[in-house]
């Protein structure tokens, strides 16, 4: 089985989603990240969003 | 006076960017008010407060952007619109502007293989389903996000766990993963101590103390606060420990959190005891030494002596160019801090970013002034009825949820601790004033040279009225972070300020002090 340990020595590859400080911090200090377009789904109504995505598989 | 309105019908902006655009577009020539915000109903009472809420912003809706300015001049209002779209789009790293971002996971798999790791810091209700996204897609999780739910938490941590994934948090503030700050974070050294925290700026604290020793840090594992909860159980603390336990690169464990209920306590205490055979040092903040010491590991008071206690453990070579003050040191700047204040001064008062940094002070405090109050207090009994109205000796947390509803965290918004600073000065019976300056990635750019600035006007203040009040700060920080702690420090004793070198330190010397008077 996987392990957490896996991940330790790796090199980290990073998707951030939401504040985007994070997201410059970490292209400041030369690691891998992708900022993802993020913003609240389907007008803000959070269980029509889960309904949708439950809908979408 | 002209106030304009522009809403921007689905075009979304991240808090901290809407503050610290809203901050610039503020300071225009002949601009009286200005806000970029979302047009949330918490959103649109601010512009009610500002007096710029129209008919146009009170229709807006929570996925628009509202952009509103007030001004005498229609000239001034045509140059900060025009400006909007620069301060929105300002990018730190000097990245194109039409880099491609993605809008799913599916794509941002595309864009970069072998994703590994996600941070979330999106509005607590949307949290738990990106998470979960993250964690089917293989990556661990640093959840920044808070006001997700405890039943949301278990599900992503038991999913996480029986997955070999780490979910740090929710409401972590902090982590160091392979070498690299995650959130809120400093620069630290790269060494064979490995952390598990569930208490985010007591983390920053020990690991930046470890560095400053000499010392360095493996790995850094932030649990999120309610992780030792009864309900949670200690899920991503005991994947810590054991991850650290069978990591070559780690020789000490370090595991930090304000005392979690007993039976979770004694949970931890026993897996450690079972399983782990290098050394631990425990520090449960205000918890029992003794337990730790019967199962043969070592126990911290305080943060401080965590880090040196793991320090020695790990054999690191100790700095000589860093020292923490003596006991007597300590005493001797009381005593003479004690002799300048008039006998009307009688209260500290601590206004505090860092949640644990304000928990530790509070107990370091109790050794020399009994139970002091806070909107966060030890004792119940101490809590403040309303925060914002300080009372005897009194430490507030202004990280605190209630003060960050519609407002970035004071490690990033100075604002309000500004203005609560300057309110202190002017009060007749206050003695000391206690502030911590949390640097490092994610936070402000300056702060201390914000607080200088301040620090100097109180400061001018004070001599108007022939009064002194002792201004102590810590500067929690190393010299490889953005804003260099030495730079850091050196603003606030320019300005004034008495600057010692740990938390614990400053919470003494205050103490001190309101016990020589």
């Amino acid at each position: 089985m996987k392990k957490v340990n896996d991940i330790f020595g790796k090199e980290l590859k990073v998707l951030n989603i939401g504040l985007e400080q994070f997201y410059e911090d970490l292209k400041s200090q030369d690691i891998k990240a992708v900022q993802m377009d993020w913003r609240p789904p389907a007008g803000g109504d959070s269980e029509a969003a889960d309904l949708l995505a439950a809908l979408l598989g | 006076m002209l106030i304009k309105t522009v809403i921007r019908q689905g075009e979304y902006y991240d808090s901290v960017k809407l503050m610290i655009a809203t901050k610039e577009l503020s300071e225009f020539e002949g601009i009286k008010e200005a806000a970029i915000l979302m047009g949330t109903d918490l959103n649109k009472e601010v512009l009610k407060r500002t007096g710029l809420l129209t008919p146009e912003s009170e229709s807006a809706a929570p996925e628009d952007l509202i952009i509103a300015i007030s001004s005498e001049s229609q000239e001034a209002i045509d140059k900060a619109l025009d400006a909007v779209d620069g301060l929105l789009n300002k990018h730190d790293s000097g990245d194109d502007e039409s880099e491609y971002r993605p809008k799913s996971f599916d794509s941002a798999m595309k864009i970069m293989p072998g994703l590994n790791f996600c941070i979330i810091s999106v509005p607590g209700k949307y949290a738990k389903r990106e998470a979960m996204k993250a964690l089917k897609n293989d990556m661990h999780v640093l959840l920044f996000s808070d006001n997700v739910t405890k039943e949301e938490e278990l599900e992503l941590k038991t999913y996480a766990r029986d997955n070999g994934l780490l979910l740090m948090g929710p409401d972590c503030g902090t982590a160091m993963i392979n070498n690299v700050p995650l959130g809120f974070a400093n620069k630290i050294r790269k060494g064979n101590i490995g952390l598990v925290g569930a208490a985010g700026t007591g983390m920053q604290e020990v690991m930046v103390l470890v560095h400053k020793l000499g010392g360095g840090i493996s790995q850094a594992i932030g649990t999120g606060g309610r992780d030792l909860s009864v309900e949670i159980g200690g899920i991503t603390m005991l994947q810590g420990i054991e991850a650290l336990n069978e990591d070559d690169d780690t020789k000490v464990i370090v595991v930090i959190s304000k005392p979690p209920a007993e039976e979770i306590s004694d949970k931890m205490l026993s897996y450690i005891k079972e399983k782990v055979e290098k050394p631990v040092v425990i520090n449960f903040i205000g918890g029992d030494k003794k337990k730790v010491e019967a199962i043969g590991k070592v126990g911290a008071t305080t943060l401080e002596e965590a880090a040196v206690e793991a320090v020695k453990l790990a054999e690191a070579s100790l700095s000589s160019s860093f020292n923490i003050e003596t006991d007597e040191e300590i005493k001797a700047i009381a005593k003479r801090e004690a002799k300048l204040i008039k006998p009307e001064q009688k209260y500290l008062r601590g206004l505090y970013s860092g949640g644990t940094l304000c928990y530790e002070s509070m107990l370091v405090l109790r050794d020399y002034i009994g139970d002091v109050y806070s909107n966060t207090p030890l004792n119940n009994k101490m809590k403040l009825e309303d925060a914002t109205k300080t009372v005897g000796n009194c430490c507030i947390d202004y990280g605190d949820d209630q003060f960050t509803v519609g407002r970035a965290h004071p490690m990033i918004d100075t604002t309000l601790r500004e203005e609560e600073f300057m309110k202190e000065i002017e009060k007749d019976d206050v003695a000391v004033i206690i502030m911590d300056v949390v640097i490092g990635y994610g936070t402000h750019k300056d702060p201390a040279g914000v607080f200088a600035k301040r620090i100097k006007q109180a400061k001018q203040k004070l001599e108007q009225k022939g009064k002194h009040v002792p201004i102590i700060c810590y500067v929690c920080g190393t010299d490889e972070d953005p804003q260099n702690w030495t730079e850091q420090k050196s603003k606030l004793e320019e300005a004034g300020a008495i600057v010692v070198n740990t938390n614990a330190k400053a919470s003494q010397l205050a103490g001190m002090i309101i016990n020589e008077l």
